[in-house]
């Protein structure tokens, strides 16, 4: 770990990013701008997640990265490497064990306790961005409360499709107040939006941090008649069998063949007793 | 009786330029005034400040809101003026592009005044939206087109549409037929009057085309170079204008 500072960030950047989180966490919901710095990664592989991740690690904290619920994909393999080498933490795979988890996609399926920091990497920020493209205008919806936008997304899907087909980045609204994209989760996850952890969002590229303090009221929006359904592939997982989790689907051959399996992978290891 | 709007020593400089000035004029409930003018004479300028887009320098507007009776639209608050925009007021762009938002369904271009007044029942929308879209005469088999779809008529109608569900007491209007061809226009202008009488609505109507007000509009005020020069009842200002440049205006239409 020579030649870096603890966390690759120099101690005046990572309080200008402490500074944001503290301001994310008093208002839950709001986007708070900050000063995203140049990682030595791209954009789009979690340079805002790096930052917050940066700037909440302490040497006694026991980090876990995942990618889509995985601990072995490309992505979170390079970012716990990165912390490795830049912090000499400890690294694990257990949900259980970790004290701060980098996510991307997913919110773990072992549920999170109050002594954790769940850390999500977002693309985009903005829930409004592909209503209303002017920022000016979004920033101004979000002051004076005008949500009436985001309906008329779901009004589309259900227009369209017969149902809300939304079924990731889907809107939340955070302590009655303000509209939030819970970033890039599957609807599945959107009730564990409500836990006892922290959870730190941070957008690399748009500059943007925001929070959900704990036991904090996340509703997801609907409509009176077409609720809100946190739909799942209807089978257990093809190893672990388990019926609770959140299931991706694994091409097997080239004749149709396919499985679906935990995309927690931690979670089915655990349930198979192969934790690592 | 209390005018639904009252306006006053209305101001709007660009610079050194007079967008319009110490424009003044009083509009009865159910009463439609048109604004006529040449291109430049300050008219869209002057609706734009009305309607709260742009922020005069000087002047009062009086709306006599529901709840509070008459107030000052330019000492309210952002909210509260935002607010008269998505309920009580309307505006209906020359551009329908610049109205309607083309990357979303007709259904739902008219359905999003409701849902930002809370209305959160799918069904509820779904058949207000077809009862508006039959009302403009848009065929209800097309609630789910994107109004790109759409012919220049069939958008213009479905920006009244989408402006009129919310049932606005003052609507705006620039132009409402600009850039339409003629019969389409007769139908627009035909359309627009029953609505405008049918819902009591008070209206104004900026426009360059003498024959729109002449069948919309009650009252007529001429403007050039940023002022008002001529006021009237319609068929008094456009039989018998007294103004130079609005007997310019007048004789300026051709005949067929």
């Amino acid at each position: 770990m020579t030649g870096y500072n603890f966390a690759y960030l120099d101690e005046q950047t990572k309080r200008m990013i402490r500074r944001a989180i503290l301001k994310g966490v008093a208002i839950p919901g709001y986007q708070v701008p900050f000063a995203s710095r140049e990682m030595p990664m791209p954009y789009g592989w979690g340079t805002g997640g790096v930052q917050v991740s940066a700037a909440v690690l302490t040497p006694d904290d026991r980090f876990k990265v995942i990618d889509q619920g995985s601990d072995d994909t490309t992505n979170a393999v390079s970012i716990r490497k990165f912390f490795q080498k830049v912090t000499d933490v400890e690294t694990t795979e257990r949900t259980c064990a970790a004290t701060v988890i980098q996510t991307r996609h997913r919110i773990p399926e072992t549920p999170l306790t109050e002594d954790q920091i769940l850390v999500y990497q977002v693309p985009i920020p903005e829930p409004l961005r592909f209503l209303e493209p002017r920022e000016t205008e979004t920033r101004k919806m979000h002051a004076l409360e005008e949500y009436g936008l985001m309906h008329v997304k779901l009004y589309e899907d259900i227009a369209r499709n017969g149902a809300i087909s939304t079924a990731y980045a889907y809107p939340v609204q955070v302590h009655d107040r303000y509209m939030m994209d819970p970033s890039p989760i599957p609807k599945f996850d959107n009730p564990k939006l409500e836990s006892p952890a922290i959870q730190l969002f941070g957008a690399g590229r748009e500059q943007r941090i925001y929070a959900v303090p704990p036991y904090t009221q996340v509703v997801s929006l609907d409509f009176e008649d077409y609720p809100f359904d946190p739909s799942k592939a209807e089978r257990p997982c093809a190893l672990c069998g388990a019926t609770d989790s959140y299931l991706d689907e694994v091409i097997t051959d080239d004749r149709g063949g396919c499985m679906f399996v935990c995309s927690d992978t931690d979670y089915c290891a655990e349930r198979r007793g192969e934790a690592a | 009786m209390t005018p639904i709007l009252q306006v006053g020593g209305l101001t709007k400089r660009y610079g050194r330029h007079i967008g319009c000035l110490d424009v003044g004029f009083r509009l009865f409930p159910g009463e439609v005034m048109g604004v006529v003018g040449e291109s430049g004479s300050g008219k869209s300028t002057l609706l734009s400040c009305l309607a709260g887009l742009l922020t005069p320098d000087a002047g009062e507007v009086i709306f006599d809101t529901r709840a509070e009776g008459p107030r000052d639209t330019l000492t309210m608050s952002d909210p509260e003026r935002r607010m008269l925009g998505r309920t009580d007021w309307a505006f209906v762009h020359q551009n329908p592009r610049d109205g309607l938002r083309m990357r979303v369904s007709a259904g739902g271009n008219v359905g999003e005044r409701l849902m930002a007044v809370g209305a959160k029942r799918y069904g509820t929308i779904r058949s207000a939206a077809e009862d508006w879209l039959s009302r403009v005469e848009i065929d209800v088999s097309r609630i789910d087109d994107r109004p790109a779809a759409f012919s220049g008529g069939m958008q213009q109608r479905l920006q009244i549409a989408r402006n009129l569900v919310s049932g606005p007491r003052l609507v705006f209007m620039d132009e409402p037929t600009g850039g339409l061809d003629v019969s389409v226009q007769a139908r627009l202008l035909d359309l627009l009057r029953g609505l405008v009488r049918r819902m009591g609505l008070s209206a104004i109507v900026v426009t360059h085309d003498l024959a729109v007000v002449r069948l919309l509009a009650d009252r007529i005020m001429v403007m050039k170079d940023g002022r008002v020069v001529e006021t009237g009842l319609a068929d008094q200002v456009l039989d018998d204008p007294q103004h130079a440049y609005t007997q310019l205006l007048v004789s300026s239409v051709l005949q067929v």
